[in-house]
């Protein structure tokens, strides 16, 4: 997550202190993991040296919550950029899941066994996400349809792989 | 397990033919709970779903619905049972194309006897809580096919029964009708406090439900009970 490009796009509805950054991004894309205000100061001088933010008012006595920023216009365009540009997509090639099946198989351990507890952990972590759905905004509801949908996919690889456990034994350890 | 289950299905064996649908199934439904039969196709969640429901009788084992055996009763104790306690929601194919939606769900109703004034009434309850407020007087054929899944939990729940048995009720729609589908039918059994067996490959489905039961070659297994008695 482009920590930096958010705060810009957030300060474009007008100057804002970095007390007022940090709550409205942990409450609309922290999801129970707050930024530390060493990451927001941290940007945010970053943001300053390479001119996409510039200082607004500083307000008489010490400490960094007395800054107000503005964003500048290289900032929105910096912004502009990073919203029009894709996301690579991630290949997950590197599994944990898949060293795992891998593993049991070629030392003759149980490959069904462990996918059938991933599976249990997997459904577990959907249904508090289903739940939390239930009680939540469309907005929260979207994260959490992106988590469940990712999980979906692990189980739908699961399934496919505890489908071919006997032809994937045969050829890993052959 | 704490309390005599609802409904239980005990060492279950079923074949067609030459086909061992089930080959020791068990599986304990406690009241109001909502449980996901999951598994490969083929694997036999059909049949089982079918045997706790009374619909498919078992070659061997047991299923008990508060206690009495489901197999030891008569034809007609056997569907009037699933008539006063059961309800049902498929995949598809269900609702009477002849008649309107409201008249639909209101069948269950008129087959207990109710009087079709009453019937309709409470049927029309159903439509406003499942948002179908206008489809009502259309036939099956005029509705998309999540409004036509929705008059199928309406129908299934109209009857108050203890336990719904649902076979991939979202099978055919697509995600946005098929979360509806299930919330609006996950919601309905938790007020009246039915209890909801669940036939799903799809594990969004699943995850409306409070526990899942997976079934490989006709065989139940409980892997997160298994896991918490491994502890
Ligand atoms: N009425 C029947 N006559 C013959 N064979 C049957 C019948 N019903 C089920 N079977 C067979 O029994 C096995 C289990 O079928 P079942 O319908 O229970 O599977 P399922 O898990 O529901 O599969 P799916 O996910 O594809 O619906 C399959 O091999 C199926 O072909
Ligand atoms: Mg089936």
């Amino acid at each position: 997550m482009s920590i930096g490009q958010t705060f810009l796009g957030l300060l474009e509805s007008g100057p804002r202190h970095g007390y007022d950054l940090k709550k409205t991004y942990d409450d609309r894309f922290g999801h129970a993991r707050p930024l530390h205000y060493g990451q927001v100061y941290a940007t945010l001088s970053r943001l300053l040296k390479d001119g996409l933010v510039e200082l607004d008012g500083v307000e008489p006595g010490e400490g960094p919550e007395r800054k107000r920023y503005a964003v500048t216009s290289a900032g929105v365009s910096d912004v502009e950029s990073w919203l029009a540009s894709a996301e690579k997509p991630e290949p997950y090639l590197q599994n944990t899941l898949y060293t795992k099946v891998i593993l049991a198989l070629l030392t003759g351990r149980s490959a069904a066994d462990l996918l059938d507890v991933q599976r249990a952990e997997h459904l577990r972590l959907m249904r508090e996400l289903t739940r939390r759905k239930a009680g939540g905004d469309l907005a929260d509801n979207l994260i959490c349809d992106h988590a469940l949908f990712h999980l979906e996919a692990d189980l739908r690889w699961l399934e496919l792989t505890a489908d071919r456990l006997d032809d994937l034994r045969r050829q890993v350890r052959a | 397990m704490t309390g005599q289950p609802l409904l239980e299905g005990d060492g279950l064996h079923k074949a067609f033919g030459p086909t061992k649908a089930l080959d020791g199934a068990s599986i304990a439904i406690r009241a109001g709970e909502i449980v996901a039969i999951m598994g490969p196709s083929g694997s036999g969640k059909s049949t089982l779903l079918h045997c706790l429901a009374g619909i498919v009788r078992p070659d061997s084992g047991h299923v008990r619905y508060q206690g009495a055996e489901i197999s030891a009763m008569t034809d007609g104790e056997r569907s009037a049972l699933r008539r006063t306690q059961f309800g049902f929601v498929f995949q598809f194919g269900q609702l009477v194309p002849e008649l309107t939606c409201l008249e639909n769900i209101a069948l269950p109703l008129r087959m207990e006897g109710v009087r079709r004034r009453e019937a309709e009434a409470r049927a029309a309850e159903w439509l406003d809580r499942l948002d179908l407020a206008d489809v009502g007087s259309k036939r099956p054929g005029e509705v998309s096919g999540g409004q036509g899944q929705r008059v199928a939990v309406a129908r299934a729940l109209v009857t108050r029964p203890r336990a719904v048995f649902a076979d991939e009720p979202t099978g055919a729609l697509d995600s946005l009708n098929g979360e509806r589908v299930m919330r609006l039918l996950t919601e309905a059994a938790r007020e009246t406090g039915a209890a909801v067996v669940l036939v799903t490959h799809e594990a969004r489905v699943a995850g409306y439900s409070d526990r899942e039961i997976v079934v490989r070659d006709g065989r139940t297994r409980d892997i997160a009970r298994e896991m918490e008695e491994a502890l």
